[in-house]
């Protein structure tokens, strides 16, 4: 059977999410695989929310935020992208390739770049094939 | 009054423990008088010569206490921990191993295979000229000789039996054991099944004695010996690694007092769901840069994020083991 990667991500409020809705009502067409979830800012984006993504059984996790300088709250993108530098860190530690969470700056007028990006994650996501993580922590070996 | 009262059943075991969780019970000094005056000791292998087969042969629900301290790694912590379970009426997860992993879950970055591999064939120290291996059984002319069978994963005690309390840190606080035995010995209410006791509930940094200010910003992390403490300003303001944001309190800040940043045996607050996340949010949220190179730069400071966020609760957090 062919693999249709789940993938989580993460959207603020103010601009990600608004961007993804500008994709969706520009009737663009975009991969089905990702479930976005609307955050206050990518500040709020707690790395537990990425690591349980991950254990539930996510194969990759995608972070959208406002881009530099035009966060809603001034820093939360800032604490958002220093989270993401640190968790790629982590999970290269833990046998995860880094490739399988992403960091990208969507603004409210950019729906063709969110469905882009979409595209091409879910395309790298489908190329590295299934997050082995649920599978190995379910197993006592 | 207290030859009316029937004394109290206490056990205490180790898994997979260094021995000072034993040595932390025996810290109670000369109250160790008041200790077995209220409870009789009917198991305990560091201080007794009690043996497996006498818990065995014990009704089930015998014992009214057992601190269980270490993790469960090979099947012989595992069986202990199951016949334990059996005999107690109150099963207690003593000190960071059993409540979290602890220092021996850090085998969870490796493999059964590789730790064998290393022990038995790598070291600089070895040789074995034979390869030989632990076998799990070995025939003499007396009989069959057995092993444990040592496991690929470490796991905390409540990953493997229900646990009613635990007790934090490594090794708990003497004075909070003494507490959590006084309220039990008194017949005090005790809190919900499942809770932590002995520890409480906010984080280090709400009760730490050093001066803090609200300007936490970071551009290089160092090592405790690049660093003259002054003693008195926050350890993370100074560019220390410290896991005072997110470990409990109760340990009486043993570390800090010392001069020395936390390095979180007490465990993670009530509130976050895993140990290392909380932590790795709050410190990455301090470093005073903005651009992805200059991040990166400063994070090269952190060598071992894993290890170090998860010091002692690898095996108990969302990613249990190194994936391989």
């Amino acid at each position: 059977m062919e693999f249709n990667p789940k993938i989580m991500a993460f959207l603020c409020k103010w601009c990600s999410y608004t961007g993804a809705d500008l994709a969706g009502t520009s009737r663009m067409e975009y991969k089905p695989n990702v479930h976005p979830i609307r955050v206050m800012c990518s500040g709020r984006i707690d790395p537990t929310f990425v690591i349980k993504a991950f254990r539930n059984g996510a194969d990759g996790v995608l972070l959208c935020g406002c881009h530099p300088g035009d966060c809603h709250y001034q820093e939360g993108n800032y604490k958002c992208l220093r989270r993401y530098h640190l968790l790629k860190k982590y999970i290269k530690q833990m046998g995860i390739e880094t490739e399988r969470i992403k960091l990208e700056w969507i603004s409210a007028s950019e729906g063709k770049q969110y469905a882009e990006l979409v595209n091409s994650f879910t395309q790298t996501i489908t190329e590295l094939g299934p997050c082995r993580v649920n599978e190995t922590m379910e197993v006592l070996t | 009054m207290a030859e009316q009262k029937p004394k109290l059943k206490m056990a205490v075991y180790w898994g997979a423990a260094c021995g000072g969780c034993c040595v932390s019970v025996l810290d109670v000094h000369e109250a160790l008088f008041d200790v077995v005056a209220a409870a009789d000791l009917v198991f305990w292998p560091i201080a007794l010569d009690t043996k497996y087969q006498d818990v065995e042969e014990m009704p089930d629900g015998h014992i009214d206490l057992t601190l269980f301290n270490g993790a469960v790694r090979n099947s012989e912590n595992e069986h202990i921990a199951k016949l334990l379970r059996q005999k107690s009426k109150i099963l207690v997860a003593y000190g960071s191993c059993s409540h979290l992993g602890g220092i021996p879950g850090l085998a969870n970055f490796s493999t059964k295979e590789d730790i064998l591999q290393r022990v038995y064939h790598d070291t600089e120290s070895t040789t074995n000229p034979g390869n030989l291996r632990p076998q799990q059984e070995y025939e003499v002319a007396e009989g069959v000789l057995e092993l444990p069978e040592f496991y690929n994963d470490v796991r905390a005690l409540a990953d493997v039996v229900k646990v009613d309390y635990f007790m934090p840190g490594c090794p708990p606080q003497t004075a909070r054991l003494v507490e959590v035995f006084t309220a039990i010995v008194t017949g005090a209410e005790l809190p919900y099944p499942g809770s932590v006791i002995g520890a409480g509930d906010k984080a280090q940094c709400d009760e730490c004695s050093r001066i803090k200010s609200d300007k936490k910003k970071i551009k290089k992390f160092y090592r405790p010996w690049e660093v003259f403490d002054d003693g008195v300003t926050c350890f993370l303001e100074q560019g220390l690694l410290c896991m005072g944001p997110t470990t409990r309190t109760g340990c009486d800040f043993r570390c800090i007092q010392g001069n020395a940043p936390c390095r979180g045996c007490y465990g993670p607050t009530p509130d976050a769901n895993d140990p290392g996340t909380k932590m790795m949010s709050a410190i990455a949220s301090v470093i005073d840069e903005r651009e992805p190179a200059a991040i990166d730069k400063v994070l090269e400071d952190l060598v071992d994020p894993a290890g170090y966020f998860y010091r002692y609760s690898l095996p108990s957090s969302y990613i249990r083991r190194k994936l391989s």
